[in-house]
C-alpha cells in the first residue's frame, strides 16, 4: 500500500510539475490585467539591462493605438541606500505610480511626490528603516572617486509586496523620473519595459500587430506570445514530468497488479466456491476489480497527502533559486490535476485488476478445489 | 414429476497430468432417486470426488451425460450450469471453504444474494437456516471465531440457502473430530430427512453407515451398489 502511496504522490507531483511553472506564471503575468509587455529589442522583458530610448515618444504613439486603456512604464535600476553607517542595496524600479503594475502597497501609500519611495518587507528587514524615515539614497558607485552617485534624499512612504521579485530580494520603488534623474544621462527618458493593458474583450493579437507595426525598433509580446516562448524553454520540464508521471502510473499500475495477483493466489479455494455454489463470472470478477480500484483508491488519497507534503517541501527549495519570482510556484495544485491523478489512478487499478479477476474468476473449479486439497 | 432426480449415464471423465493420461472416471452409470441419500465410497483415487464433481456441474464429462431434473447440464454453457447450480444443487466440501471477511449470516446470505432474493426474505430465511443447524446465537461470527464443526454447520446452512434439490458433499466430516463428525453425520441425515436429496463422497465409514445406499468405486468405476437400512 505504502508502494502505491508511493506511485500516486510521485504522479501528482508531477502532473503539478508539468502545469506549475506555466500556470502560476501566467497568473502573475495577468494579475494586474496588462495583456501585452514591450521589451527591448530582441529581449524579454528584464532579461537584459538594455533600456529602450524615447520613452516619452513611445507613449505617445501607444496613446494613440486603438483598445490600449493604459500604459506603465517602468525602469530598472539599483539604489545604494545609506541607513547609519550602513548601505544597503535594493532592486529600484521607476514606476509611473498611478498605472503601474509591479507592486501592491501593503502598508502606507504608494509613491506620488517625487522624493518618496515604498520598499518590500526584506528591504525593510534588512535596513531597519521604518514609514516615515528619510533616507539618503545613490543610484550609482564611482570606484575610482570612491564615492556615490546620483544622490537623492528619499521619503519612505509605504511598504508593498513586488509581484515579480524573487524571495528575500529587496526592491524598492520610486516614481520613474526620479529614478530616470538619478541615474543621469544614460537613463534620460529611458524605460526598460511597458506593460500596456487592453480594454476588456479587445483583440490583443491586433494591438499587439498594431504596436509592432507602430514601434519596429522594440520588441513587443503579449502574455500568450510570452506563454509560448514559456512553453519552448519549459518543455524540458513538461517532458520530464510526463515521463516520471508515466513511470509513476506504471509502477502504481504494476504494484496494485501483483498484490491483486497474490490475493487472488492465497484465496483460490474461497474464488472457485464462490463459482461451484453459482456465483457468475461476471460477479466474481467484479468483486475482484473494485479490491484493486480500493486497493489503488486508499494508495492514492495517502498518495494525494504525501505528494502535497513532497511539492511543498521541493517548492520551497526551487522557490529560493535566484532571480525567480516567488509567486512562481514549480508545483501548482490545482484541484483538477488531482481529480485527473484519481482518475488515471482508478483506471489504472481497474486494468490492474482485470487480468487476475478474470484469471481467478475462470480457473476450472474441479481441478483448482483438487489441488487445494492435495496442496 | 419422475422419482428419479439425477441420472448419470456412461459418464467418462480423462484429464492429463504432465505426460500421462489420468482416466479418473470410465464409465460410470448412476440413478439416484428423490429424497434417497446415497454415499459414494472407495480408496483415495477411484475417481469419486471426480464423479461428484461431474453429477454435481462444477466439472465437464469428457463423454457420457448427466440429467438433473430433467436437465442435461452437461450440455449446458458456463454461465447457464452456474445458473443451475445457484437454484438446484448445494456443496458442502471438506474445507468449509467459507468467505473469512463475512459473518455467518453474511456467508449463508451469499447465494440468496446472487440469486436476487429480497434482502429482507434472504435474512429471514438466513436466521431460519443458522437456528435449524444449531447455531442461531452465532450468526454475527465471522469463520475465524468459529470452531472446525460450526464452520462446516455453516456450510451446510449455506448449501440449503436457495432450497436445493440435492446436495453434494465432498468429505463433509473430513476435518472434524470423532464427536463434531459424529454431530455433522446426524445433521446430513437430518436435511435428507427433511427432504433434500444427498449425495456424498466419504471415506467415513460412520458418514457411509448413515446413508440409505452406498456405492463402492474403484479404479474409476461403480464395483457396488447396494441399498442399506438407514441408522
Amino acid at each position: 500500500m505504502l508502494g502505491v502511496a508511493v506511485s500516486a504522490a510521485m504522479l501528482l507531483d508531477m502532473v503539478m510539475l508539468s502545469t506549475g511553472m506555466r500556470v502560476s506564471l501566467r497568473n502573475l503575468l495577468l494579475s494586474r490585467g496588462f495583456q501585452l509587455r514591450l521589451a527591448p529589442k530582441g529581449t524579454l522583458p528584464f532579461d537584459t539591462d538594455a533600456t529602450i530610448p524615447d520613452a516619452s515618444n513611445v507613449i505617445r504613439v501607444l496613446h494613440t493605438i486603438p483598445d490600449i486603456t493604459a500604459i506603465s512604464p517602468v525602469l530598472g535600476g539599483q539604489l545604494h541606500i545609506s541607513i547609519g553607517s550602513r548601505t544597503i542595496t535594493a532592486t529600484a524600479l521607476g514606476v509611473d505610480p498611478a498605472v503601474q503594475g509591479d507592486y501592491e502597497i501593503t502598508e502606507g501609500h504608494t509613491p506620488t511626490a517625487p522624493n518618496e519611495l515604498v520598499a518590500s518587507d526584506d528591504f525593510l528587514r534588512a535596513s531597519g528603516a521604518k514609514i516615515g524615515d528619510t533616507l539618503s539614497a545613490a543610484s550609482g558607485y564611482d570606484p575610482q572617486l570612491r564615492s556615490f552617485t546620483g544622490r537623492r534624499t528619499l521619503i519612505l512612504v509605504g511598504r508593498a509586496h513586488f509581484l515579480y521579485m524573487a524571495s528575500e530580494q529587496r526592491a524598492v520603488a520610486v516614481p520613474i523620473a526620479t529614478l530616470q534623474q538619478m541615474r543621469g544621462n544614460a537613463a534620460r527618458d529611458r524605460a526598460s519595459l511597458f506593460m500596456i493593458r487592453a480594454r476588456d474583450g479587445a483583440d490583443v493579437d491586433a494591438a499587439l500587430k498594431h504596436i509592432q507595426a507602430a514601434l519596429p525598433t522594440v520588441t513587443a509580446v503579449s502574455t500568450e506570445t510570452a506563454m509560448r516562448q514559456v512553453d519552448e524553454r519549459l518543455s524540458y520540464f513538461r517532458q520530464l514530468a510526463f515521463i516520471l508521471g508515466a513511470v509513476s502510473l506504471g509502477v502504481g499500475f504494476l504494484l496494485v497488479t501483483t498484490l491483486v495477483t497474490v490475493s487472488v493466489n492465497e484465496r483460490l479455494g474461497e474464488i472457485v466456491v464462490m463459482r461451484a455454489i453459482g456465483v457468475a463470472r461476471s460477479r466474481v470478477v467484479l468483486q475482484i476489480v473494485i479490491e484493486g480500484v480500493v486497493i489503488m483508491f486508499v494508495g492514492t488519497i495517502a498518495g494525494l497527502g504525501l505528494g502535497l507534503a513532497t511539492a511543498r517541501y521541493l517548492n520551497s527549495i526551487l522557490a529560493a533559486f535566484p532571480g525567480l519570482p516567488a509567486a512562481i510556484d514549480f508545483f501548482l495544485f490545482e484541484p483538477r490535476d488531482a481529480w485527473g491523478a484519481l482518475g488515471l489512478l482508478t483506471v489504472a487499478g481497474i486494468l490492474a485488476g482485470i487480468y487476475p479477476s478474470w484469471r481467478g474468476a475462470s480457473l476450472p473449479i474441479a481441478i483448482t478445489l483438487r489441488e487445494e486439497a492435495v496442496g | 414429476m419422475s422419482d428419479t432426480l439425477l441420472i448419470a449415464h456412461d459418464l467418462r471423465r480423462e484429464y492429463h497430468m504432465g505426460e500421462e493420461l489420468v482416466r479418473a472416471v470410465r464409465g460410470v452409470s448412476l440413478h439416484v432417486e428423490r429424497g434417497d441419500y446415497l454415499a459414494i465410497v472407495g480408496p483415495s483415487g477411484c475417481g469419486k470426488s471426480t464423479l461428484l464433481n461431474l453429477i454435481g456441474g462444477i466439472d465437464q464429462p469428457t463423454a457420457g451425460t448427466v440429467t438433473i431434473d430433467g436437465a442435461r447440464i452437461d450440455q449446458m454453457s458456463d454461465t447457464e450450469v452456474t445458473r443451475f447450480r445457484l437454484g438446484h444443487v448445494g456443496f458442502v466440501f471438506q474445507r468449509f471453504y467459507l468467505m473469512p471477511a463475512l459473518t455467518a449470516i453474511e456467508n449463508v446470505e451469499l447465494p440468496m444474494a446472487e440469486a436476487k432474493t429480497p434482502r429482507v426474505e434472504r435474512m429471514r430465511r438466513a436466521r431460519e437456516l443458522l437456528a435449524y443447524v444449531g447455531l442461531a446465537e452465532r450468526s454475527d461470527h465471522r469463520p475465524a471465531q468459529l470452531s472446525g464443526g460450526e464452520q462446516q454447520r455453516v456450510a451446510i446452512a449455506r448449501a440449503l440457502a436457495n432450497k436445493p434439490q440435492f446436495l453434494v458433499a465432498d468429505e463433509p466430516t473430513g476435518e472434524l473430530d470423532a464427536k463434531t463428525g459424529a454431530e455433522m453425520i446426524a445433521l446430513i441425515a437430518q436435511v435428507n430427512r427433511d427432504g433434500t436429496t444427498i449425495v456424498v463422497v466419504t471415506h467415513d465409514e460412520g458418514l457411509a453407515r448413515a446413508a440409505r445406499r452406498v456405492v463402492h468405486m474403484r479404479d474409476g468405476v461403480i464395483v457396488d451398489d447396494r441399498r442399506q437400512d438407514a441408522r
